[in-house]
């Protein structure tokens, strides 16, 4: 197991590496430049670039960049906080977004397994319908529409709970966010765990864990429920990534001071290096969920975790 | 010998999308203790849907439409009653799973928990039923893997289905049908999914451990060949009904039943000549939604009388044993007999020193 968590981290660090390389290349192969300002004369402009290194050559800038990555220093910001290091600007955002993320997909996938294990139990009832009719509208609809939709009626007709992020009131403010971006992993997590209840309460196992006489709950809970969590683990990470391009656009709905609000920003601004910064957190986010999803995989199921131990 | 299980009149049916299905139409059997009985027929004739009702397990599409399944058992050394078919499915489970009644099905390979060790699938019940604590569990664990035929019952334990051969799983699947000594062993076509050599096997080590603890069997298969080896009673089944229910005796050398003809002569045996075409029984069965009028089997039997496409035959007993449900045992009916080469046969059977393959 520990051979192949190795392995794993390692191409991991090979990924991003790749990510960065071709993220470096395209950001400058972009036209324009972060001093894209009219004031500044052609000297001055050819002065600052010089100041940051952006007159040499890119394998240089990008060899540059790495070297300081190493060290924790991820250049200065050149726009947007002018020569505000990026760490510095990071660390007050990071912990924000992940927030309002972890509470979404803990939302979403204790509700959806929830909904789905009741509709696969009560298969073709009023429950069940009801489950299928959320979970398509989960899915269909993207999650800023829930955030428009809820901002509108929950924050401005009815006041419960404030419009806009505020730092005061931290846990108030995440809830909006929270329920809406956990609406698609809640209707995807849903939608499988129905589909895999079904399955695995038709399957012989739980035929003949039946026939044992042991009690419903043992059957269900302990039979039933981990034989259907192996697929519905997997979907978990492709939800992630639902979450993380979602909070863009919701972090911008609250105004909440979260890393997707700062990469849209710095997009539009030219800020290499906080573009860089934020798609790199991005990345290794990503890329952690994988890992632990592979090893959650292993915890569930004793068939990938003893050919793991194997290979 | 006492009889251990009464099936009286029993009819399943269950809805499906063209309509009713009546799987089980009027089905009596009993099973006397230490008892072999066979339940045979084609795919879809009832046997499982009838094996699976005295266990309780009926799916939510199912109905018993009528019936009784009278279970006799000792406790403290006295005999007791109770009708299955009123117990609730918690009941069953309470009472009479896993029990006094136990099951084995036919596909090691997908019958256990993927994801639970052997040795959690087998103690489970124990420490259900039994209220066992984990040590006292694991103890009868190990004897059962040893009687079943398990080396390195130890590091079974340990094992997950997936890191055991089909034969070993099939071995466990018993283990865990005995674990709570039950009564009643039903093994739904125990051997299908395994490999001939193994089959021989799992029947020889069924039958052992009924020599060594008294519990009564009820097979369910489409393999006269098993039937021949392994049963004392036989119960024919075709399209939900029992045609014919005799001893083995009955069964293999005085059948009366044309299905039960038809079964016999495509069975291949060792005096079958290559440039035989072997005999299947033309047709196939029909459909349960809408059964014909009169006896389903008549479309497909060459001794049909006209009486049978009219009305279902009643069950006429022939001997004390045995039991045959065709127009042919009337008084009316004409003297029909056996096809020759199915009599030839049962004679050199008879002569070979019986019907045991």
């Amino acid at each position: 197991m520990l051979k192949y968590i190795a392995k794993r981290v390692m191409i991991s660090v090979i990924t991003i590496l790749i990510i960065l390389a071709a993220l470096f290349t395209m950001l400058h192969s972009m036209p324009g430049s972060p001093f894209n300002d009219e004031k500044i004369t052609e000297v001055q402009r050819a002065n600052l670039e010089a100041k940051y290194g952006l007159d040499q050559p890119l394998p240089v800038q990008f060899g540059n960049y790495l070297k300081a990555m190493l060290t924790g220093d991820f250049g200065v910001s050149y726009v947007i906080q002018k020569n505000m290091p990026i760490s510095e600007l990071l660390r007050a955002r990071i912990p924000v977004s992940i927030r309002i993320g972890l509470q979404a997909v803990i939302l979403g996938s204790v509700i959806g397994l929830l909904m789905g294990i009741l509709a696969a139990l009560k298969r073709n009832s009023p429950i069940d319908t009801s489950a299928t009719v959320i979970s398509v509208i989960g899915v269909a609809f993207p999650s800023y529409v829930f955030a428009m939709a809820m901002s509108y009626f929950i924050g401005f007709r009815l006041g419960w709970l404030p419009l806009l992020y505020s730092t005061t009131e931290a846990m108030r403010s995440t809830v909006m966010p929270t329920i809406s971006l956990s609406f698609f992993s809640m209707a995807t997590v849903a939608r499988f765990a129905r589909t895999e209840m079904v399955d695995v309460m038709g399957s012989d196992y739980m035929l003949l864990a039946d026939s044992k006489g042991i009690s419903s709950f043992r059957l269900l809970g302990v039979h039933g429920l981990r034989n259907a969590l192996i697929p519905i683990v997997t979907v978990l990470a492709p939800l992630t990534v639902e979450l993380m391009t979602g909070s863009l656009v919701v972090e911008q709905i609250f105004a909440i001071p979260g890393i997707g609000s700062l990469l849209v920003s710095a997009i539009q601004f030219n800020d290499y290096n906080v573009v860089l910064a934020v798609v790199f957190v991005y990345s290794v986010m990503f890329i952690a969920v994988m890992l632990a999803v592979d090893i959650l995989y292993g915890v569930i199921d004793p068939r990938i975790r003893l050919a793991k131990e194997d290979g | 010998m006492e009889k251990t299980l009464t099936i009286r009149d029993l009819s399943v049916s269950f809805q499906a999308t063209g309509g009713t299905v009546r799987a089980v139409r009027g089905v009596d059997l009993d099973l006397y203790q230490g008892e072999t009985l066979a339940i045979v027929g084609e795919s879809g004739s009832g046997k499982s849907v009838t094996v699976k009702a005295i266990m309780g397990i009926v799916s939510s599409n199912q109905t018993i439409d009528s019936g009784s399944i009278c279970y006799r058992f000792q406790q403290d050394g006295e005999w007791t009653e109770t009708e299955l078919l009123n117990l609730s499915r918690n009941e069953m489970r309470q009472k009479i799973n896993g029990t006094h009644i136990a099951m084995v099905f036919q596909d090691p390979m997908t019958s256990l928990d993927p994801t639970m060790s052997i040795g959690m699938q087998l103690m489970e019940g124990m420490m259900h039923h039994l209220h066992y604590s984990k040590a006292q569990a694991r103890e009868r664990a190990l004897e059962l893997l040893n009687m079943v035929g398990i080396t390195d019952a130890e590091k079974r334990m340990k094992n997950y289905p997936h890191q055991l051969s089909g034969g070993m799983r099939q071995r466990v699947v018993i283990a865990i049908a005995l674990s709570c000594r039950p009564d009643i062993l039903i093994c739904d076509e125990p051997t299908t999914a395994l490999d001939v050599t193994i089959q021989a096997k799992i029947l020889e080590l069924i039958q052992e451990i009924q020599k060594k603890t008294g519990i009564s069997v009820i097979y369910i298969t489409h393999d006269l060949g098993v039937v021949a080896k392994v049963a004392d009673y036989v119960a024919v089944m075709y399209a939900g009904r029992i045609v014919e229910k005799g001893t083995v005796e009955d069964i293999f050398y005085d059948p009366r039943h044309p299905y039960t003809w038809g079964l016999l002569s495509s069975m291949p045996d060792i005096s079958t000549d290559a440039p035989d075409r072997l005999y299947t029984i033309p047709g196939s069965p029909p459909n349960m939604v809408d059964l014909p009028a009169g006896d389903p089997f008549a479309p497909r039997n060459p001794f049909a009388l006209e009486a049978d496409f009219k009305a279902e035959p009643p069950t006429f007993q022939i001997s004390p044993t045995h039991y045959a449900a065709t127009w042919l045992l009337d008084d009316r009916a004409p003297q029909v007999e056996m096809p020759e080469s199915l009599r030839s046969r049962i004679q050199a059977m008879t002569e070979g020193g019986g019907a045991r393959v």
